[in-house]
């Protein structure tokens, strides 16, 4: 069943996911210190703190057992896959099969408990202050994630992301307006799952006020590297993500091979569009006050809802 | 003759340009304790609390208290016997006196008779019977000869129920601040109770005064607490000049207060720049540094030094500003006046901003006033309490009683308060220095000034933070033999402690830049 020209295509998703990864970061970077009227640091500034941190020791704390070692590489195969099955750039991928978009959600759940109990595993009060956070933030960003995917289930009439995006690609400009609510939850559920702001600041040095970092706090060396290349692998996850449930345009389809060189430019253009608007996002907005992210992501999970019953009442067989 | 004529205190009013301030000597522990009930029944603060070794001028140990009353400050001191130094605790009546006190027996080894005996300042660097500022405490100060770095066992306040449990957080943090440990006590999030231990800053300050001259002292001071390097170095001028009977010209002064001035306003940008950026608003932060760093270029430009540091001596001021220096800060009042505007609007409609400034951090002016609370903190609860501005029965020292200061005050109490008041003593302080710059007479910038063996002096400055204290002691030599200064931190770290507790975690942060205090200032 895997085509020569699938596996190509699979083997090339997965490695330009590795590659693009830490640019979109370090885009999103440079955005927000222009926007802020900063000096911006270099588009490859994370391919430099990924080579720092490869260079330097592990420092382990006395605590630490084999959960704590192997989380950073749990967390980073899972982010891998998550990029393998999202259709980024062509639908043809021999690897979709293997998990459709609720299994997605699973995957990323798998990160997020890892992740927790690696930040838990040496009981530091941070890691735990942390771990205890994202699990706040997991277990309500979780439901809205799936709610926006039964809207687009409901659509495809299938739950494979990449049968989804073929019917999404192919509806011609046909407005559901059940995307629209889908599409914002998604949106607020990114910022939620991506440690931005408004419900984190990826850029504190307030130990007290962190979630994602509070949790990292710990790693060093190879095994923070792998967790920060993860980071940027789940934002371009969610991103691609986004970009093919709500924008599939220029998504190659089939085995035609030439559909990739037109698939590249379109996403690398609208992945850039999409880390500038982030980062317009994450200057407009002040973080909200811990207690308020449940308000945040309820919000989410109601547009989410809406659009499911948009889907269901009003746009029924179309 | 301040609260009743029944006191058996005679006070004698200090003499010199500075701020008002009564002496007296309480003839027992009794009467201490009475006046202090009767300032606090009066509705004034306990300012500061230090003691002294007079052993080798024949007495034995003293015990100093300064107290802020309506009028001006009444500075009160106690003899103590050499053998048995031991005072009443006042911890009971003022909360303030708790930490202040607990310092005083770690320096100089005399002792409240109750209440609160752990350490404050030692933290094992030194033995418990070894007293630091006592005269035959020699130290072999830099040539490797210490004591071993002892264990220091502290006795953290512990809150036991069901689910709660503690998160201690420093010395050292994640970003690049001064040290200070906190301890949580927390039910999820929420905050039973925070419980500080400082002192981690240490650095033997005082001691080093001891037998410095009045050049040397005075650098000294200037370095205690580098963002209020004016306002320290004021205090002192004032504090010698008092102790030397001598009067800085009206044109020093002036001088001193547009320095002053420049360094409250720059401390307030990066305020609220800083107070943006924990909010996680990082265009606030970039804009206000942005102006920062304008303001402080011009401070390099007109008095050749950033943070104008060693500008104000005894005597009058160490640098003369040109009339074309003085129009450059008048036109740059101008510019920075309407951006801050601009960013004040920015602050006031963020919606995201305002839901964590407002009702976070709370305080109220019952508190604020048991915990003798100066500065920002206490006007951001309604408190007219400003050093340079009049009040009723108060007439602030020259140069403001001339100028008309308005003090600027927030009824709310919260972080939104806070930053409501930097934000209006920014515009009143643009407005202060235009009018300083504007009618700045001629005069003479610095007279000479000798040291009185065995003077001694005290003075006292709003700076941007709160009531700046230095007390001055000559020694028969002519060199200092003691001085004492006292950060407004002193009481501002407790009202901390009590904003936190009804809120959340991450709220403590946010909270706590809106107060911004000193640690080195309080750590000495």
């Amino acid at each position: 069943m895997i085509s020569i020209s699938g596996l190509i295509g699979q083997i090339f998703a997965i490695a330009l996911a590795l590659l693009l990864a830490p640019v979109l970061s370090g885009w999103v970077g440079q955005c927000r210190a222009w926007f802020q009227n900063r000096t911006a640091p270099p588009l490859l500034q994370p391919y430099y703190m990924l080579h720092k941190l490869f260079h330097k020791d592990v420092v382990l704390a006395h605590g630490a057992s084999s959960l704590f070692r192997s989380a950073p590489f749990v967390v980073f195969g899972c982010m891998v896959l998550a990029c393998a099955i999202i259709p980024a750039l062509s639908t043809d991928l021999p690897l979709a099969p293997a998990a459709d978009a609720l299994a997605l959600v699973g995957v990323f759940g798998l990160a997020r408990v890892f992740i927790s109990l690696a930040a838990m595993d040496v009981g530091t009060s941070f890691g735990t202050l942390g771990g205890r956070r994202e699990m706040l933030v997991g277990f309500l960003a979780e439901p809205a994630l799936l709610m926006v995917i039964f809207t687009l289930a409901m659509i495809a009439q299938s739950t494979s992301v990449t049968t989804i995006v073929e019917t999404l690609a192919h509806r011609e400009f046909l407005v559901f307006p059940s995307l629209a609510f889908a599409g914002i939850a998604f949106t607020m559920v990114s910022l939620a799952e991506n440690a931005r702001v408004p419900v984190d600041n990826p850029a504190t040095h307030l130990e007290l006020t962190m979630i994602h970092e509070a949790m990292i706090l710990e790693y060093s060396g190879r095994h923070l590297a792998l967790i920060e290349w993860a980071a940027s692998l789940k934002l371009y996850a969610y991103s691609c993500l986004g970009l093919a449930l709500f924008f599939p345009w220029g998504i190659a389809e089939g085995e035609r091979f030439s559909g990739l060189l037109l698939a590249i430019p379109m996403l690398v253009l609208k992945l850039a569009i999409g880390g500038f608007l982030l980062a317009g996002i994450e200057t407009i907005n002040a973080k909200l006050r811990i207690f308020r992210a449940p308000e945040f992501l309820g919000t989410a999970f109601m547009l989410a809802v809406l659009g499911l019953l948009v889907r269901l009442m009003l746009e029924g067989s179309a | 003759m301040f609260l009743a004529d029944d006191f058996p205190i005679d006070f004698t009013l200090q003499p010199g340009v500075g701020a008002p301030v009564w002496r007296g000597n309480a003839p027992s522990g009794e009467d201490l304790k009475d006046f202090a009930a009767a300032t606090h029944l009066a509705a004034g603060r306990l300012c500061a609390m230090w003691g002294s070794d007079e052993r080798q001028r024949g007495g034995g140990y003293r015990l100093h208290c300064v107290f802020g009353l309506n009028r001006g400050h009444a500075w009160l001191s106690l003899d103590l016997s050499a053998d048995d130094p031991v005072y009443p605790d006042l911890a009971g009546i003022f909360p303030a006196a708790n930490r202040m006190q607990r310092a005083t027996r770690d320096m100089v080894g005399i002792a409240s008779d109750g209440g609160d005996q752990r350490p404050w300042l030692r933290h094992g660097a030194w033995p418990a019977d070894w007293y630091p500022l006592r005269h035959d405490a020699v130290h072999e100060v830099g040539m490797g000869v210490g004591f071993p770095n002892l264990p220091s066992d502290y006795d953290f306040v512990q809150v036991g129920g069901e689910g709660a449990h503690e998160i201690p957080v420093g010395p050292i943090h994640a970003g690049i601040i001064e040290p200070g440990h906190f301890r949580f006590s927390v039910v999820g999030e929420r905050v039973l109770r925070l419980e500080q231990r400082l002192g981690y800053q240490h650095k033997g300050v005082e001691k080093l005064f001891i037998g410095a001259d009045i050049e040397r002292g005075a650098r000294l001071v200037g370095r205690i607490s580098g963002d209020s390097t004016c306002a320290y170095a004021w205090a002192y001028a004032d504090a010698v000049e008092a102790a030397c009977g001598i009067e800085a010209s009206s044109r020093a002064l002036l001088l001193r207060a547009l320095m002053l001035e420049r360094e409250r306003v720059a401390n307030h940008l990066g305020d609220l720049g800083a107070l943006g950026n924990d909010a996680a608003f990082a265009f606030g932060l970039t804009q206000f540094l942005r102006l920062k760093e304008d303001w402080l270029r011009l401070n390099a430009e007109v008095f050749g030094h950033r943070f104008m540091m060693d500008r104000i001596v005894p005597g009058g001021v160490a640098v003369n500003v040109e009339p074309a220096a003085l129009a450059a800060i008048v036109e740059q009042c101008a510019v920075i006046g309407s951006e801050v505007k601009k960013l004040r609007t920015l602050y006031d409609e963020h919606a995201g901003l305002q839901d964590r400034f407002v009702t976070t951090g709370t305080i109220d002016a019952a508190l604020a006033r048991e915990l003798s609370l100066t500065g920002i903190g206490a006007r951001a609860t309604g408190m007219i309490l400003d050093g340079r501005a009049h009040r009723h029965d108060y007439t602030p020292p020259p140069p403001w009683a001339a100028l008309g200061v308005r003090p600027v005050t927030d009824e709310r109490g919260d972080v939104a308060a806070r930053v409501a008041v930097r934000f209006g003593e920014i515009s009143e302080s643009l407005r202060l220095l235009r009018e300083i710059a504007v009618g700045m007479p001629s005069g003479e910038l610095r007279v000479a000034i000798a040291p009185r063996a065995g003077g001694s002096g005290l003075g006292v400055v709003e700076g941007w933070r709160g009531e700046v204290l230095v007390a001055v002691r000559f020694g028969d030599d002519g060199k200092l033999a003691r001085v004492h200064p006292h950060d407004p931190s002193w009481q501002a770290w407790p009202a901390l402690e009590h904003a936190v507790m009804k809120d959340i975690v991450p709220d403590f942060p946010l909270i706590n830049k809106s107060f911004n205090l000193s640690y080195s200032g309080a750590d000495l």
